[in-house]
Protein backbone atom coordinates (compact mmCIF):
# COMPACT_ATOMS: atom_id res chain seq x y z
CA UNK A 1 0.00 0.00 0.00
CA UNK A 2 2.80 2.42 -0.26
CA UNK A 3 1.77 3.89 -3.34
CA UNK A 4 -1.59 4.83 -1.65
CA UNK A 5 -0.22 5.96 1.37
CA UNK A 6 2.35 8.34 -0.39
CA UNK A 7 -1.46 9.54 -1.92
CA UNK A 8 -2.68 9.69 1.34
CA UNK A 9 0.15 11.62 2.77
CA UNK A 10 -0.31 14.29 0.14
CA UNK A 11 -3.95 15.29 0.71
CA UNK A 12 -5.27 14.99 4.03
CA UNK A 13 -8.35 16.26 5.08
CA UNK A 14 -9.11 18.15 8.66
CA UNK A 15 -12.04 18.14 10.59
CA UNK A 16 -11.89 19.78 13.17
CA UNK A 17 -13.89 19.05 16.79
CA UNK A 18 -13.81 21.06 20.00
CA UNK A 19 -13.82 18.57 22.76
CA UNK A 20 -14.72 21.04 25.88
CA UNK A 21 -11.82 23.21 25.10
CA UNK A 22 -11.03 26.68 26.25
CA UNK A 23 -10.87 27.79 22.59
CA UNK A 24 -7.65 28.97 22.77
CA UNK A 25 -6.16 26.02 20.67
CA UNK A 26 -9.30 26.47 18.03
CA UNK A 27 -7.85 30.09 17.80
CA UNK A 28 -4.75 28.68 16.72
CA UNK A 29 -5.80 26.21 14.45
CA UNK A 30 -7.40 28.28 12.36
CA UNK A 31 -4.11 30.71 12.69
CA UNK A 32 -2.78 27.64 10.85
CA UNK A 33 -5.21 28.07 8.01
CA UNK A 34 -4.49 31.66 7.40
CA UNK A 35 -2.25 33.22 4.77
CA UNK A 36 1.07 33.39 6.84
CA UNK A 37 1.29 29.56 7.28
CA UNK A 38 -1.22 28.09 4.45
CA UNK A 39 -1.05 24.82 4.92
CA UNK A 40 -2.88 23.99 1.71
CA UNK A 41 0.58 24.01 -0.18
CA UNK A 42 1.05 20.72 2.20
CA UNK A 43 -2.63 19.49 0.66
CA UNK A 44 -4.22 20.00 3.83
CA UNK A 45 -7.93 21.54 3.45
CA UNK A 46 -9.69 21.96 6.27
CA UNK A 47 -13.80 19.93 5.49
CA UNK A 48 -17.27 20.86 7.06
CA UNK A 49 -18.00 16.69 7.13
CA UNK A 50 -16.63 13.94 8.59
CA UNK A 51 -17.59 11.82 6.05
CA UNK A 52 -14.87 13.80 4.18
CA UNK A 53 -12.02 13.99 6.25
CA UNK A 54 -8.90 11.58 7.17
CA UNK A 55 -7.14 13.62 9.81
CA UNK A 56 -9.68 14.47 13.17
CA UNK A 57 -8.31 17.21 15.02
CA UNK A 58 -9.65 16.95 18.72
CA UNK A 59 -9.19 19.47 21.37
CA UNK A 60 -9.67 20.22 24.85
CA UNK A 61 -10.75 17.64 27.56
CA UNK A 62 -13.29 15.63 26.62
CA UNK A 63 -15.93 16.23 30.05
CA UNK A 64 -18.48 13.84 30.52
CA UNK A 65 -20.99 15.00 27.95
CA UNK A 66 -18.95 15.63 25.03
CA UNK A 67 -17.07 12.13 25.16
CA UNK A 68 -20.14 9.97 23.86
CA UNK A 69 -20.54 12.71 20.68
CA UNK A 70 -16.97 12.35 20.08
CA UNK A 71 -17.46 8.55 20.28
CA UNK A 72 -20.04 9.07 17.99
CA UNK A 73 -18.42 11.17 15.12
CA UNK A 74 -14.88 9.05 14.99
CA UNK A 75 -17.29 5.74 14.43
CA UNK A 76 -19.01 8.03 11.67
CA UNK A 77 -15.46 8.65 9.29
CA UNK A 78 -14.69 6.54 6.62
CA UNK A 79 -11.10 4.47 7.95
CA UNK A 80 -8.34 5.19 7.42
CA UNK A 81 -8.93 7.99 10.02
CA UNK A 82 -5.79 9.54 11.98
CA UNK A 83 -6.88 11.30 15.48
CA UNK A 84 -4.05 14.18 15.72
CA UNK A 85 -4.95 15.88 19.82
CA UNK A 86 -4.19 18.98 19.75
CA UNK A 87 -3.02 20.72 23.05
CA UNK A 88 -2.06 20.00 26.59
CA UNK A 89 -5.74 19.36 27.83
CA UNK A 90 -5.81 16.20 25.73
CA UNK A 91 -2.75 14.60 26.58
CA UNK A 92 -3.00 15.69 30.72
CA UNK A 93 -5.60 17.69 31.51
CA UNK A 94 -3.43 20.83 32.02
CA UNK A 95 -5.09 22.91 33.95
CA UNK A 96 -8.33 21.20 34.57
CA UNK A 97 -7.01 17.94 35.42
CA UNK A 98 -9.48 18.08 38.76
CA UNK A 99 -12.18 19.17 36.96
CA UNK A 100 -14.93 17.60 38.10
CA UNK A 101 -16.65 16.88 34.68
CA UNK A 102 -13.51 15.53 32.81
CA UNK A 103 -13.28 12.04 31.00
CA UNK A 104 -10.78 10.36 32.90
CA UNK A 105 -8.73 8.21 29.90
CA UNK A 106 -9.51 10.44 27.00
CA UNK A 107 -7.69 7.85 25.00
CA UNK A 108 -10.25 5.22 26.19
CA UNK A 109 -12.85 7.50 24.02
CA UNK A 110 -10.91 7.39 20.79
CA UNK A 111 -7.55 6.02 19.94
CA UNK A 112 -5.65 8.87 19.86
CA UNK A 113 -2.36 8.79 17.12
CA UNK A 114 -0.41 11.53 17.73
CA UNK A 115 -0.49 14.70 20.63
CA UNK A 116 0.74 17.87 20.31
CA UNK A 117 1.53 19.57 23.62
CA UNK A 118 1.28 22.94 24.39
CA UNK A 119 -1.18 25.60 25.91
CA UNK A 120 -2.27 26.47 22.98
CA UNK A 121 0.97 24.89 20.84
CA UNK A 122 2.41 27.05 18.00
CA UNK A 123 1.05 26.84 14.33
CA UNK A 124 4.52 25.84 13.74
CA UNK A 125 4.44 23.01 16.11
CA UNK A 126 1.07 21.49 14.39
CA UNK A 127 2.62 21.79 11.08
CA UNK A 128 5.73 19.85 12.80
CA UNK A 129 3.16 17.37 14.04
CA UNK A 130 1.50 16.76 10.54
CA UNK A 131 5.28 16.71 9.05
CA UNK A 132 6.00 13.72 11.55
CA UNK A 133 2.01 11.91 10.54
CA UNK A 134 3.22 12.63 6.73
CA UNK A 135 6.68 11.08 7.63
CA UNK A 136 5.07 7.65 8.78
CA UNK A 137 3.04 7.57 6.06
CA UNK A 138 5.39 7.78 3.59
CA UNK A 139 7.62 5.07 5.73
CA UNK B 1 -16.42 2.31 -36.30
CA UNK B 2 -17.73 0.55 -32.66
CA UNK B 3 -14.11 0.61 -31.37
CA UNK B 4 -14.34 4.77 -32.28
CA UNK B 5 -16.96 5.37 -30.81
CA UNK B 6 -15.68 3.44 -27.62
CA UNK B 7 -12.41 5.77 -28.08
CA UNK B 8 -14.27 8.99 -28.63
CA UNK B 9 -16.49 8.29 -25.22
CA UNK B 10 -13.86 7.28 -22.96
CA UNK B 11 -10.44 8.56 -24.14
CA UNK B 12 -9.94 11.54 -26.29
CA UNK B 13 -12.94 14.54 -25.99
CA UNK B 14 -14.83 11.89 -23.29
CA UNK B 15 -14.05 10.36 -20.22
CA UNK B 16 -10.34 10.82 -19.64
CA UNK B 17 -9.39 13.48 -21.72
CA UNK B 18 -11.95 15.84 -19.86
CA UNK B 19 -11.64 14.19 -16.43
CA UNK B 20 -7.60 14.30 -16.60
CA UNK B 21 -7.66 17.77 -17.76
CA UNK B 22 -10.95 18.94 -15.34
CA UNK B 23 -8.57 18.12 -12.41
CA UNK B 24 -5.54 20.37 -13.94
CA UNK B 25 -7.85 23.10 -14.40
CA UNK B 26 -9.02 22.60 -11.01
CA UNK B 27 -5.23 23.17 -9.81
CA UNK B 28 -5.56 26.52 -11.82
CA UNK B 29 -8.47 27.28 -9.78
CA UNK B 30 -7.22 26.35 -6.29
CA UNK B 31 -4.14 28.17 -7.31
CA UNK B 32 -5.27 31.46 -8.48
CA UNK B 33 -7.96 31.57 -5.86
CA UNK B 34 -4.57 31.13 -3.62
CA UNK B 35 -2.88 33.76 -5.36
CA UNK B 36 -5.93 35.88 -4.36
CA UNK B 37 -5.54 35.34 -0.85
CA UNK B 38 -1.57 35.86 -0.74
CA UNK B 39 -1.01 32.28 -0.37
CA UNK B 40 1.04 29.71 -1.81
CA UNK B 41 -1.36 27.31 -2.69
CA UNK B 42 -1.41 23.50 -3.17
CA UNK B 43 0.93 21.62 -6.45
CA UNK B 44 0.45 20.72 -9.47
CA UNK B 45 -1.05 17.03 -8.78
CA UNK B 46 -2.61 17.82 -5.90
CA UNK B 47 -6.24 17.40 -7.17
CA UNK B 48 -5.44 14.09 -8.69
CA UNK B 49 -3.71 13.07 -5.35
CA UNK B 50 -7.62 13.80 -3.70
CA UNK B 51 -8.97 11.78 -6.41
CA UNK B 52 -7.01 8.74 -5.82
CA UNK B 53 -6.94 9.30 -2.04
CA UNK B 54 -10.67 9.45 -2.42
CA UNK B 55 -10.90 6.02 -4.28
CA UNK B 56 -9.43 3.97 -1.18
CA UNK B 57 -10.97 5.38 1.40
CA UNK B 58 -13.97 3.40 2.88
CA UNK B 59 -17.41 4.04 1.40
CA UNK B 60 -20.23 4.14 3.96
CA UNK B 61 -23.19 3.91 3.03
CA UNK B 62 -25.52 5.61 5.53
CA UNK B 63 -28.16 4.05 7.22
CA UNK B 64 -31.21 6.28 6.79
CA UNK B 65 -30.23 6.75 2.79
CA UNK B 66 -32.16 4.52 -0.31
CA UNK B 67 -29.29 3.08 -0.91
CA UNK B 68 -29.92 2.50 -4.61
CA UNK B 69 -30.33 6.31 -5.12
CA UNK B 70 -27.80 7.01 -3.58
CA UNK B 71 -24.79 5.14 -4.93
CA UNK B 72 -26.53 5.74 -8.54
CA UNK B 73 -26.84 9.48 -8.70
CA UNK B 74 -23.01 10.19 -8.88
CA UNK B 75 -22.27 7.68 -11.36
CA UNK B 76 -24.69 8.91 -13.63
CA UNK B 77 -23.97 12.48 -13.06
CA UNK B 78 -20.47 11.20 -14.45
CA UNK B 79 -21.69 9.55 -17.12
CA UNK B 80 -24.24 12.27 -17.77
CA UNK B 81 -20.93 14.88 -18.01
CA UNK B 82 -18.62 12.36 -20.12
CA UNK B 83 -21.48 12.31 -22.70
CA UNK B 84 -22.43 16.04 -22.92
CA UNK B 85 -18.15 15.89 -22.88
CA UNK B 86 -18.18 13.98 -25.88
CA UNK B 87 -20.87 15.72 -27.43
CA UNK B 88 -18.96 19.23 -27.30
CA UNK B 89 -15.65 17.61 -27.83
CA UNK B 90 -16.64 15.87 -31.26
CA UNK B 91 -18.04 19.23 -32.79
CA UNK B 92 -15.02 21.06 -31.41
CA UNK B 93 -12.42 18.96 -32.42
CA UNK B 94 -14.14 16.29 -35.56
CA UNK B 95 -16.13 19.19 -36.19
CA UNK B 96 -18.72 16.34 -35.82
CA UNK B 97 -22.63 16.67 -34.95
CA UNK B 98 -26.29 15.39 -35.26
CA UNK B 99 -29.32 17.03 -35.91
CA UNK B 100 -30.49 18.53 -32.83
CA UNK B 101 -27.36 18.03 -30.42
CA UNK B 102 -27.70 21.32 -28.95
CA UNK B 103 -31.06 20.17 -27.31
CA UNK B 104 -29.13 17.27 -26.36
CA UNK B 105 -26.71 19.29 -24.41
CA UNK B 106 -29.47 21.51 -23.11
CA UNK B 107 -31.19 18.22 -21.59
CA UNK B 108 -28.05 16.60 -20.10
CA UNK B 109 -26.81 19.59 -17.61
CA UNK B 110 -30.24 19.71 -17.11
CA UNK B 111 -29.83 16.08 -15.99
CA UNK B 112 -27.05 16.78 -13.86
CA UNK B 113 -28.10 18.98 -11.44
CA UNK B 114 -31.51 16.67 -11.39
CA UNK B 115 -28.68 13.88 -10.35
CA UNK B 116 -27.27 16.77 -7.46
CA UNK B 117 -31.38 16.26 -6.34
CA UNK B 118 -31.33 13.11 -6.43
CA UNK B 119 -28.08 12.43 -4.66
CA UNK B 120 -28.99 15.00 -1.77
CA UNK B 121 -32.05 14.13 -1.18
CA UNK B 122 -31.88 10.27 -0.90
CA UNK B 123 -29.19 10.54 1.97
CA UNK B 124 -31.89 11.30 4.54
CA UNK B 125 -29.64 13.90 6.19
CA UNK B 126 -31.33 17.46 6.88
CA UNK B 127 -28.28 19.28 5.63
CA UNK B 128 -28.45 17.54 2.36
CA UNK B 129 -31.79 18.16 1.92
CA UNK B 130 -31.74 21.64 2.45
CA UNK B 131 -28.86 21.68 0.02
CA UNK B 132 -31.18 19.45 -2.55
CA UNK B 133 -34.19 22.04 -2.60
CA UNK B 134 -31.56 25.02 -3.00
CA UNK B 135 -30.31 22.95 -5.79
CA UNK B 136 -33.92 22.73 -7.21
CA UNK B 137 -34.40 26.26 -6.75
CA UNK B 138 -31.01 27.82 -8.46
CA UNK B 139 -31.82 25.37 -11.66
CA UNK B 140 -35.42 26.88 -11.72
CA UNK B 141 -33.32 30.66 -11.84
CA UNK B 142 -30.69 29.95 -14.13
CA UNK B 143 -32.46 27.61 -16.59
CA UNK B 144 -34.29 30.23 -18.54
CA UNK B 145 -31.34 32.30 -19.13
CA UNK B 146 -29.09 29.38 -19.97
CA UNK B 147 -31.56 28.33 -22.99
CA UNK B 148 -32.14 32.02 -23.67
CA UNK B 149 -28.21 31.89 -24.46
CA UNK B 150 -28.58 28.96 -26.63
CA UNK B 151 -31.05 30.55 -28.72
CA UNK B 152 -29.05 33.50 -29.72
CA UNK B 153 -26.43 31.46 -31.78
CA UNK B 154 -29.33 29.73 -33.23
CA UNK B 155 -30.95 32.55 -34.31
CA UNK B 156 -27.52 34.51 -35.37
CA UNK B 157 -26.77 31.09 -37.50
CA UNK B 158 -29.85 31.22 -38.95
CA UNK B 159 -31.96 28.99 -37.29
CA UNK B 160 -29.26 25.84 -37.24
CA UNK B 161 -29.80 23.91 -34.02
CA UNK B 162 -26.19 21.95 -34.83
CA UNK B 163 -23.00 22.81 -33.18
CA UNK B 164 -21.11 22.04 -36.18
CA UNK B 165 -23.47 24.24 -38.41
CA UNK B 166 -23.29 27.12 -35.83
CA UNK B 167 -18.88 26.60 -36.18
CA UNK B 168 -19.52 26.57 -39.86
CA UNK B 169 -21.43 30.12 -39.94
CA UNK B 170 -18.78 31.58 -37.55
CA UNK B 171 -16.11 30.39 -39.63
CA UNK B 172 -17.24 32.52 -42.80
CA UNK B 173 -19.17 35.17 -40.60
CA UNK B 174 -16.43 36.01 -37.52
CA UNK B 175 -17.31 34.86 -34.31
CA UNK B 176 -20.46 35.23 -32.96
CA UNK B 177 -19.60 37.19 -29.74
CA UNK B 178 -18.01 40.11 -32.39
CA UNK B 179 -22.36 41.42 -32.36
CA UNK B 180 -23.69 43.04 -29.94
CA UNK B 181 -26.14 40.66 -29.57
CA UNK B 182 -23.37 37.82 -28.82
CA UNK B 183 -21.82 39.85 -26.46
CA UNK B 184 -24.82 40.03 -24.26
CA UNK B 185 -25.72 36.65 -24.54
CA UNK B 186 -21.77 35.44 -23.80
CA UNK B 187 -21.59 37.43 -20.31
CA UNK B 188 -25.32 36.07 -19.22
CA UNK B 189 -23.60 32.62 -20.41
CA UNK B 190 -20.36 33.11 -17.68
CA UNK B 191 -22.94 34.27 -14.81
CA UNK B 192 -25.36 31.00 -16.08
CA UNK B 193 -22.52 28.90 -15.44
CA UNK B 194 -21.09 29.97 -12.46
CA UNK B 195 -25.17 29.12 -10.90
CA UNK B 196 -24.45 25.67 -13.17
CA UNK B 197 -21.09 24.71 -11.34
CA UNK B 198 -22.36 26.43 -8.17
CA UNK B 199 -19.21 28.24 -8.35
CA UNK B 200 -19.06 31.67 -5.92
CA UNK B 201 -21.50 34.05 -5.67
CA UNK B 202 -23.98 31.06 -6.32
CA UNK B 203 -22.13 28.52 -4.33
CA UNK B 204 -25.87 28.08 -2.18
CA UNK B 205 -26.21 24.31 -2.66
CA UNK B 206 -23.21 23.73 -1.08
CA UNK B 207 -22.45 26.65 1.14
CA UNK B 208 -19.51 25.28 3.17
CA UNK B 209 -20.39 27.69 6.12
CA UNK B 210 -24.07 26.78 7.11
CA UNK B 211 -24.87 23.24 4.92
CA UNK B 212 -21.20 22.37 5.42
CA UNK B 213 -21.48 20.54 1.67
CA UNK B 214 -24.82 20.62 1.11
CA UNK B 215 -25.98 17.37 -1.28
CA UNK B 216 -22.45 16.12 -1.04
CA UNK B 217 -22.80 15.96 3.36
CA UNK B 218 -22.75 12.33 3.18
CA UNK B 219 -20.44 11.05 0.96
CA UNK B 220 -17.60 9.45 1.47
CA UNK B 221 -15.00 7.26 -0.41
CA UNK B 222 -15.11 6.82 -4.37
CA UNK B 223 -18.16 7.89 -4.72
CA UNK B 224 -17.15 11.50 -2.82
CA UNK B 225 -14.57 10.95 -5.49
CA UNK B 226 -16.76 10.89 -8.31
CA UNK B 227 -18.43 13.88 -6.81
CA UNK B 228 -15.41 15.83 -6.71
CA UNK B 229 -14.59 14.98 -10.66
CA UNK B 230 -17.74 15.60 -11.63
CA UNK B 231 -17.41 19.48 -10.29
CA UNK B 232 -13.91 19.43 -12.09
CA UNK B 233 -14.89 18.24 -15.11
CA UNK B 234 -17.38 21.17 -15.72
CA UNK B 235 -14.61 23.14 -15.70
CA UNK B 236 -13.89 21.82 -19.15
CA UNK B 237 -17.40 21.50 -19.97
CA UNK B 238 -18.97 24.80 -19.79
CA UNK B 239 -15.98 26.81 -20.61
CA UNK B 240 -15.73 24.57 -24.42
CA UNK B 241 -19.17 25.65 -24.48
CA UNK B 242 -18.64 28.61 -24.71
CA UNK B 243 -15.82 28.85 -26.72
CA UNK B 244 -17.89 26.25 -29.32
CA UNK B 245 -21.15 29.21 -28.99
CA UNK B 246 -19.62 32.34 -29.52
CA UNK B 247 -15.82 32.22 -29.80
CA UNK B 248 -15.97 30.36 -33.11
CA UNK B 249 -14.25 27.01 -31.83
CA UNK B 250 -10.52 25.81 -31.74
CA UNK B 251 -8.34 26.02 -34.55
CA UNK B 252 -5.31 23.44 -34.06
CA UNK B 253 -2.88 24.15 -36.80
CA UNK B 254 0.06 26.44 -36.26
CA UNK B 255 -0.24 30.09 -34.07
CA UNK B 256 -3.92 28.86 -33.55
CA UNK B 257 -3.00 26.70 -31.05
CA UNK B 258 -2.13 29.26 -28.39
CA UNK B 259 -5.16 31.25 -29.43
CA UNK B 260 -7.24 28.25 -28.86
CA UNK B 261 -5.65 27.24 -25.19
CA UNK B 262 -5.77 31.66 -24.54
CA UNK B 263 -9.80 31.60 -25.36
CA UNK B 264 -10.33 28.50 -23.37
CA UNK B 265 -7.80 29.63 -20.41
CA UNK B 266 -9.98 33.67 -20.73
CA UNK B 267 -12.97 32.33 -19.97
CA UNK B 268 -11.71 29.45 -16.92
CA UNK B 269 -9.91 33.02 -15.53
CA UNK B 270 -12.81 35.16 -15.62
CA UNK B 271 -14.92 32.13 -13.83
CA UNK B 272 -12.26 32.41 -10.89
CA UNK B 273 -11.80 36.34 -11.02
CA UNK B 274 -15.89 36.55 -10.26
CA UNK B 275 -15.37 33.50 -8.09
CA UNK B 276 -12.98 35.18 -5.79
CA UNK B 277 -14.51 38.50 -5.28
CA UNK B 278 -17.75 37.75 -5.03
CA UNK B 279 -19.28 36.46 -1.60
CA UNK B 280 -22.48 34.04 -1.51
CA UNK B 281 -25.98 35.72 -1.93
CA UNK B 282 -29.02 34.45 -1.07
CA UNK B 283 -31.59 32.01 -2.82
CA UNK B 284 -34.19 34.61 -3.10
CA UNK B 285 -31.14 37.31 -4.24
CA UNK B 286 -30.33 34.19 -7.02
CA UNK B 287 -33.52 34.22 -8.13
CA UNK B 288 -34.12 37.93 -8.41
CA UNK B 289 -31.23 38.06 -10.32
CA UNK B 290 -31.67 35.23 -12.98
CA UNK B 291 -34.98 36.39 -13.78
CA UNK B 292 -35.35 40.39 -12.80
CA UNK B 293 -31.89 41.31 -14.57
CA UNK B 294 -30.38 38.02 -16.20
CA UNK B 295 -32.84 36.82 -18.52
CA UNK B 296 -34.33 39.90 -19.70
CA UNK B 297 -31.21 40.61 -20.81
CA UNK B 298 -30.39 37.29 -22.40
CA UNK B 299 -34.17 38.23 -23.98
CA UNK B 300 -32.79 41.09 -25.36
CA UNK B 301 -29.78 39.09 -27.01
CA UNK B 302 -32.42 37.31 -28.55
CA UNK B 303 -34.29 39.82 -30.04
CA UNK B 304 -30.70 41.79 -31.04
CA UNK B 305 -30.23 38.10 -32.99
CA UNK B 306 -33.84 37.97 -34.58
CA UNK B 307 -33.04 42.25 -36.21
CA UNK B 308 -29.66 40.88 -37.09
CA UNK B 309 -27.61 42.91 -34.68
Amino acid sequence: MGWYNKRLAKSLWVFHISGSPCNNCDIEILDLLTPRYDVERLGIKLVGSIRHADVLLVTGIFNQKIAPKIKKIYEQAPKPIFVVAVGTCVSSGCCFKESYNRVEKREEVIPIDMYVPGCPPKPESMIEAVAKLLGVLNG
Amino acid sequence: MIAWILFHLFVFPGMLFTGVLGLLVGWLDRKVSAWFQFRVGPPLFQNFNDFFKLLGKETIIVKSAVKSVFVVAPLAAFAVLTLIATIIGLALFYNEGFAGDMFVVMYLTMTFSVMVILGGSSTGNVYSSIGAGREMKLLLADELAFILVFLVPIVKSGYQVQFDQILAYQQNAGAIIGSPSGIIAFIVGILCIQAKMTLAPFHIPEAETELVDGPFMEYSGPLLAFWKLDHYMMYVIFPFLLVLLFLGGFNLTGIGILWSVLKYVGIVVVMIIIKNTNPRIRIDTALNFFWKYASPLAFIGVILAVLGV
